[in-house]
């Protein structure tokens, strides 16, 4: 490699347009001129990389509502999105990990042992709102350990959340005595079991849990420098963002809304399991990855992985109800990933040799 | 030297280009079995491409290359390698986790049915280090673990043990060096052109050359300068023969006068025991660092940003001391550095062209951490346009612009900050000269507005042309300054520290010439 030496190699410019250099000549006061040619406006012009996903998701509805009489319920669509809210939740703080370039495994694992630990604190007679923040505490912390682990100790990500998914689940496993708890005051029971105006309080949590994130990740200085990070983050450093409080705060979230899951799921569950969770990252990451994120980072958003989860709920839903074998369904996942990736690799590899 | 000697390989009227750009241009070289041959010139003078062309790793245009009297038909590295031209390379291509003897051998290691021959292995790899005198070094030593100078070391026994060798390609193998370190591998490449092996030397350090040297060639700007026997020469007119051509006028002629102190650095220093750097720039001064490449100059302003640790040192900007507090600080401070990677050390490349831009002024823009509104990115549109910046949408990924504009985007984003000091390292690598002249145009309308300005570059004709005062690095150390009418002569000999005080009498010299012309001009 001689790299420094060699010499300086033309780069080809961009051809001058007439419009840009007309702009430019009004001594830089020209208003905004830079104006996209010859666009055509595509479905993902519209809504952004999700757009794939909508599609899957649109075709799936669609099929399901002609093939099975069920599907269109009220019963079908509100026991739909119990399943996929606690799902969803999951899915979008681990998209806000995985849009900084990182990874997090802990995300089962700790939902199952905040979940467990709100239900024992329940049962010790703690007041419901004191052990559910205690809960949503729990998670936060093990998330910012994540991200400590990550930032201070240099760890690969995928080791250190490693490390976080056995010491939880194990923690779990320990202070239930592999057992679950039971005897959890109904009033707990009934935050994942009620509804609002019919509207199952799940479904509004996880859309709360979307929106603030879109909100977040769109509208918020800490949303950018998200996508800085997983962008480049020695680049995002030198540019003065604060690289390392942004990535200890992805995993905190990321383990505050695993808290939330777990207490979420000991709720409706009305129980407090200690295998609960198992293996919900990879279903998590399979989510945000359908909908559109990239696990280089810096590509991805949070109505991509709510939509990334709603897809695999309605494709479990839906096999149940067409009486499809449930092992088929995990060969169709799977093929969803593959295709889903590859698509967008093939997008990529376009735009590269058009651009 | 009674009969003519034998070239080994040859090249005759060789041309290379890129795209437009000529790379070289009818460029002969011969080297002769038990010679020094030495290239010399600026960096972007060819040598470089002339050695890949030697390699094989490149393909030339025009002319002829032949290898003792056989013509070169399909110069590929693997064909060449086999023909006998081995490269050792300034960058090293050891693996770094394998052992010594894994690294001599690797692509061709014994093995009987796959499986490792390890006895046969050591053996033979014991045979090459004791050839180029490593005797104490266990070929199951970790190359990761070992000096650089050993790697070297590591590197030319590797190449030796190809069968054949018959031309070693030396491409700045001192660099990485101590002084040390260096006088040994003169000993090994003296030791082995009495072998008859033919060596083609490059390296910036003149006094290296004259060491070592049998005969020389001088590239300039592509084509062939000079060559002769290095008897022939001294420094002054090895010099003259890479120089040789005047400053383009691709250079804002603008006298600015040099306002308040900027930005002063007192005792920077960048480890425990490396030395001491004093910095200061004024309101309206373009101060340029020159040097060769690893003489420290990135590290300088990467440490002055607070993105480097340093050990020691006060930064001041605008008279008000800044505690070191990472790049953040220095940037609310008031100080922008534009890195030579862009790639790796500036751009953001799934984001949009805007989104590059406005990133570093999020923050002193937002209210309540939301967002700043339509204004900022307005003003950096602004910006974008003053600059020129050809893209189709500013919302394009910043990725699919070429580097000119790239740097573009970069500079746009330290502009949006509103910095009071801005630092430049590289700023013209990788682009084309149209590119180059605009941001030159840019850097001097920004000094002319009161920034003080740093610039770091290789490529003399530009630190002249921009520079108001030039400091000269060499091993980490400010070597010399130098004034507004410094040749480049002056910035090499201080860079390569040849003569030692002879040359920072020069550089005094120098100094109060360029202060004499800046009275007169005033």
């Amino acid at each position: 490699m001689i790299p420094k030496l060699i010499w300086r190699e033309p780069i080809p410019t961009t051809t001058i347009t007439s419009g840009a250099s007309a702009a430019s000549g009004a001594g830089g006061t020209a208003p905004a001129a830079a104006r996209p040619r010859r666009r055509v406006v595509t479905l993902g012009d519209i809504t952004g990389r999700e757009s794939g996903g909508l599609v899957v998701l649109l075709v799936a509805v669609g099929i399901l509502t002609l093939t099975s009489n069920e599907f269109l319920t009220t019963g079908n669509l509100s026991n739909l999105a119990r399943q996929v809210a606690i799902f969803g939740i999951i899915a979008v703080g681990e998209l806000l990990v995985i849009l900084t370039a990182g990874i997090d495994l802990s995300v089962g694992s700790v939902l199952g042992l905040s979940g467990c630990v709100t239900a024992l604190l329940l049962v010790r007679g703690m007041p419901i709102l004191v052990a559910l923040l205690l809960g949503v505490a729990l998670g936060t912390v093990l998330g910012a350990i994540n991200g400590l682990l990550v930032t201070r100790a240099k760890l690969p990500p995928f080791i250190a959340t490693l490390g976080m998914l056995g010491i939880a689940r194990g923690a779990t496993l320990v202070i239930t005595d592999a057992k679950t708890v039971q005897g959890l005051p109904t009033g707990f029971q009934t935050i994942a079991n009620g509804t609002v105006l019919g509207i199952p309080n799940l479904l509004i949590i996880a859309a709360l849990v979307t929106v603030v994130a879109w909100f977040l990740l769109t509208r918020t200085v800490f949303g950018r420098y998200v996508y800085a990070v997983g962008s480049n983050p020695e680049s995002a450093r030198l540019a003065g963002v604060p690289v390392r409080t942004v990535t200890i705060s992805v995993y905190a979230i990321s383990g505050l809304l695993a808290g939330l899951g777990g207490i979420l799921l000991t709720s409706r569950l009305g129980a407090g399991i200690p295998t609960a969770g198992t293996g919900f990252e990879l279903n998590a990451i399979a989510a945000c990855v359908i909908g559109g994120a990239s696990l280089f980072g810096a590509k991805g958003s949070a109505i991509g992985a709510a939509t990334g989860a709603l897809i695999m709920g309605v494709l479990n839903n839906g096999g149940n109800l067409l009486a499809i074998n449930a092992f088929y369904l995990q060969i169709g996942i799977g093929v969803l990933i593959l295709v889903a990736v590859g698509f967008d690799q093939l997008n990529a590899r376009r735009a590269a040799s058009s651009g | 030297m009674s009969t003519p000697p034998v070239p080994v390989a040859e090249l005759h009227d060789v041309s290379k280009s890129f795209g437009p750009v000529q790379a070289l241009t009818d460029v002969s070289l011969r080297l002769i079995p038990g010679q020094v041959h030495c290239l010399a010139g600026e960096n972007g003078a060819g040598k470089s491409t002339l050695i890949r062309v030697l390699t094989g790793a490149l393909r030339r245009d025009g002319g002829r290359y032949e290898i003792e009297g056989e013509p070169v038909t399909t110069p590929t590295p693997a064909h060449m390698r086999a023909a006998g031209v081995q490269a050792v390379y300034q960058e090293l291509s050891l693996l770094p986790h394998l052992s010594v003897a894994e690294n001599l051998f690797m692509g061709r290691l014994p093995a009987r049915a796959g499986v490792l021959a390890r006895g046969d292995l050591r053996r033979r790899a014991r045979t090459a280090l004791d050839e180029v005198g490593l005797q104490d070094l266990s070929p199951d030593a970790i190359v990761e673990r070992l000096p650089a100078a050993t790697r070297q070391l590591v590197e030319i026994a590797k190449v030796l043990t190809a069968d054949a060798v018959k031309v070693i390609v030396f491409d700045e193998p001192t660099t990485a060096l101590t002084e040390a370190e260096s006088a040994h591998l003169m000993e090994h490449i003296v030791r082995l052109r009495d072998r008859g092996v033919a060596i083609l030397y490059v390296t910036h350090r003149l006094e290296e050359m004259f060491e070592i040297g049998d005969w020389v060639t001088v590239l300039r700007d592509g084509g062939l300068s000079e060559a002769g026997p290095i008897g022939d020469y001294d420094e002054d007119r090895l010099i003259a023969a890479m120089v040789g051509r005047e400053v383009s006028s691709l250079y804002p002629e603008v006298h600015r006068d040099a306002g308040v102190p900027m930005l002063r650095v007192r005792g920077l220093r960048r480890f425990e025991r490396s030395p001491s750097i004093d910095l200061d720039v004024a309101a309206g001064e373009i101060v340029g660092i020159g040097g060769l490449l690893g003489s420290g100059r990135s590290g300088l302003l990467l440490s002055v940003f607070g993105a480097a640790p340093t050990a020691a040192g006060r930064v001041e900007v605008e008279g008000r001391r800044v505690r070191p507090g990472g790049p953040r600080t220095m940037m609310s401070a008031g100080i922008g550095l534009l890195t030579e990677d862009r790639k790796v050390l500036g751009l953001l490349p799934e984001l949009s062209i805007r989104e590059n831009v406005t990133i570093a002024s999020l923050r002193r823009d937002s209210r309540r951490g939301l967002l700043p509104g339509r204004e900022q990115s307005q003003e950096a549109d602004r910006l974008l346009d003053s600059l020129r910046l050809r893209a189709g949408s500013y919302d394009q990924p910043v990725s699919t612009l070429s580097g000119g504009n790239q740097q573009k985007v970069l500079l746009a984003r330290w502009l949006l900050t509103k910095p009071k000091v801005l630092m430049f390292d590289e700023p013209t690598k990788g682009i084309d000269v149209g590119a180059k002249g605009e941001l030159y145009a840019v850097i001097g309308d920004l000094a002319a507005r009161g920034l003080g300005i740093i610039i770091v570059s290789s490529y003399l004709p530009e630190l002249l042309g921009l520079a108001d005062r030039i400091l000269v690095m060499r091993d980490g150390a400010i070597a010399g300054e130098l004034g507004r009418s410094a040749s480049e002569e002056d910035v090499l000999h201080l860079a390569s520290g040849d003569g030692g005080k002879a040359a920072a009498g020069a550089a005094d010299a120098v100094a109060d010439d360029g202060t004499e012309e800046a009275d007169r001009d005033s």
